[in-house]
């Protein structure tokens, strides 16, 4: 099992268009990926309401879990999407 | 629909003009009914509900592709992917699986994410509204009615609907409706109200338009209410064209409003943002008499910041190049309400704690306001008058206008809704610089009738001898304080009533642009004397001398 912890860095948390971002990047790898918010229940990754509904906010510490060949570097992958601040106008 | 014989029907007129075309049938959000047969066959029911998911998915993503606007899209998409979601895949399978059909079974899986989206408050709680669209969406697809929301044709169309709520409107556009027929609603609903400032015929009111059927061809005239089923395409096309030479003469009208003898009333607009203001100029209007800032607060769940409203502000007043602007402050409660700011659950909430009132609660979303209009004011140098809604007592004139003028607004007045504040006018102008007169909340609370209620459209009539004889009290009050007196309601865009108002004292008439050109020929065509005449003829409960 891989484990990878980051600090959501969008300024509106993992909604609207960051979380949208967030799913798509989930769905692309090619293992199920699970989110959760410091202890609360892991989530499915690719699931828009269950990653809205963690509610998710600029600061908090998500952790995505994956197993399988390739997991650590689907996690980065996904943990990018969810560090980057896409609403930075600069 | 029979092609055989035209066959009319009437409601009431509410926005003047014609227009022809195919009906299209707005649905109302898909209710399911309160039984349902027993589920044979499970499989069959996934597979209807993930299909009607997808191609609300596809519908959605189609959508976003089509738009123009980058935010729009991205809502859209993002609602797109709710419909594609897994989970909610799993809900609605768990669900059949307890023996509910599709439908249902959709239902009741986006009922569970709602209320955890809505527990978590805040802009979470805001996607709730793109999570209702997936249901109707779906639901409306499996149950095999209408979809609801504004219909999307190829072509334009007349839209009737039961009756539009606010948020129906905001993607209604001239391009692609016509006319409005509603079956409900009244001359003072959203929907009356979004078609004059659309400019497109309207008749509300109506239920006979219910045997309407999607595509058949109808004639609508806004002015008389007549709606005419059955005709052919050819009476379609020149009605039309009649309606556009109509309009082109509509718009060469120019001038400040001026009697037949040369006594003066200001034609101001009512507008909702920077798009309404920039009418101002195009309809040769002398200012606006009525800016709603509702838009700014609208589908929010924290007020804006001063900031963000400086710069709304900025763009609506460099706009008016040296006319006047009438800046209504926040408008909540009632019909309007705001998470933030007004209180669910009053069992009167037209009696309530609206307008001005929510200040009592929350100074600081007026504080903010009147701020950020201050600030403003001094970067566009635009004359800005200030005024508050729903003010009863002299008392609550002298806070407000006292408010105003320490945030550095100098003009500050306020509107006369409640017939305490007309009956009192007088008293108002020893604290306040000036009244607007809202004709529509002041019929509501004067005859005690719901705006919203259709049924009782008789007793809202402008005309109402009750009615003018408030506004008559308000009038002459402002005379003899020195002060204008304006009519900022829908009776200020009718031809007939405007010189009725005149004579009875009103110095200003702000309406939406699509009447002033009919207002100010009315205006033209009597000499102040004779509106005088009028508004006698009329306190006495004639209608109109000219009728």
């Amino acid at each position: 099992m891989a484990q990878r912890q980051v600090i959501v860095g969008s300024r509106v948390g993992l909604h609207a268009r960051p979380a949208a971002l967030f799913v798509k990047a989930a769905a692309a790898q090619s293992m199920p990926i699970t989110v959760r918010k410091g202890e609360g229940p892991a989530v499915d990754a690719r699931s828009m309401l269950r990653v809205l509904a963690l509610g998710a906010r600029n600061g908090d510490l998500i952790v995505l879990e994956a197993e399988g060949e390739g997991a650590v570097e689907a996690l980065e992958a996904v943990a990018a999407v969810a560090a980057e601040d896409h609403d930075d106008p600069a | 629909m029979s092609l055989a014989s035209p066959a009319s029907i009437t409601g009431i007129g509410v926005s003047p003009g014609r227009a022809a075309g195919p009906v299209a049938l707005m649905g109302p959000r898909p209710r399911l009914p309160a039984e349902y047969a027993e589920v044979r066959d499970p499989d069959a029911e996934v597979r209807a509900a993930i299909a009607a998911l997808t191609q609300t998915a596809e519908e959605l993503e189609v959508r976003a592709a089509a738009s123009a606007i980058p935010a729009a899209a991205e809502v859209l998409e993002a609602t797109a992917m709710i419909a594609r979601d897994p989970s909610l895949e799993e809900a609605v399978r768990s669900a059949i699986a307890k023996g509910e059909p599709a439908a249902w079974a959709v239902d009741r899986a986006i009922d569970a994410f709602r209320a955890m989206l809505l527990d978590l408050g805040g802009y979470m709680a805001e996607r709730v509204g793109d999570l209702d669209d997936v249901r109707d969406r779906t639901v409306a697809r499996l149950l095999g009615v209408p979809m609801p929301g504004i219909p999307e044709r190829d072509s334009p169309y007349i839209l009737v609907a039961d009756d539009l709520a606010p948020a129906d409107t905001v993607t209604l556009t001239t391009e692609r409706v016509l006319a409005l027929v509603t079956i409900r609603g009244g001359p003072t609903s959203h929907t009356a109200i979004l078609a004059r400032s659309l400019g497109l015929p309207a008749v509300v009111a109506c239920p006979a338009a219910a045997v309407l059927t999607e595509g058949e061809l109808v004639a609508v005239d806004g002015t008389t209410g007549v709606i005419v089923s059955g005709i052919s395409t050819q009476d379609a096309v020149s009605t039309n064209r009649a309606e556009q030479a109509r309009r082109a003469a509509r718009a060469a009208s120019r001038g400040p409003g001026r009697t037949a003898d040369g006594h003066p009333v200001a034609l101001l607009l009512n507008i909702g943002d920077a798009t309404g203001a920039a009418k101002v100029a195009a309809v040769d209007a002398e200012g606006v008499g009525l800016f709603r800032t509702e838009f700014l607060y609208l589908d929010r769940s924290e007020a804006p910041s001063v900031e963000e409203q400086v710069a709304l502000y900025e763009g609506v007043l460099d706009a008016m190049a040296g006319r006047k602007i009438v800046v209504r402050t926040l408008d909540a409660g009632a019909d309007k309400p705001l998470p933030f700011l007004t209180q669910e659950g009053e069992p009167n909430p037209a009696l309530g704690v609206r307008g001005l009132r929510t200040a009592r609660r929350d100074p600081n979303v007026l504080t903010d306001q009147l701020t950020a209009l201050a600030r403003a004011q001094q970067a566009t140098r635009a004359v800005v008058w200030v005024m508050a809604p729903m003010v009863a007592t002299a008392a609550e004139a002298k806070w407000f206008t006292d408010l105003a003028h320490a945030h550095g607004l100098p003009i500050a007045g306020v509107m006369v809704e409640i017939p305490a504040a007309a009956l009192r006018a007088a008293d108002l102008l020893e604290h306040t610089d000036f009244l607007s007169i809202g004709t529509n909340d002041l019929a509501q609370y004067t005859l005690a009738t719901d705006r919203m209620a259709g049924e009782l459209a008789d007793l809202l009539d402008p005309w109402q001898p009750a009615l003018l004889e408030l506004i008559g009290i308000t009038a002459r009050a402002g005379a003899a304080a020195g002060k204008s007196v304006g009519v900022c309601g829908e009776a200020a865009a009718s031809p007939t009533l405007a010189p009725v108002l005149v004579g009875l004292g009103v110095t200003s008439l702000s309406m939406s642009a699509t009447a002033v050109a009919d207002v100010r020929d009315a205006l033209a065509a009597v000499s102040l004397a004779e509106c005088r005449e009028m508004a006698a003829n009329a306190l006495a409960g004639g209608r109109s001398i000219l009728g």
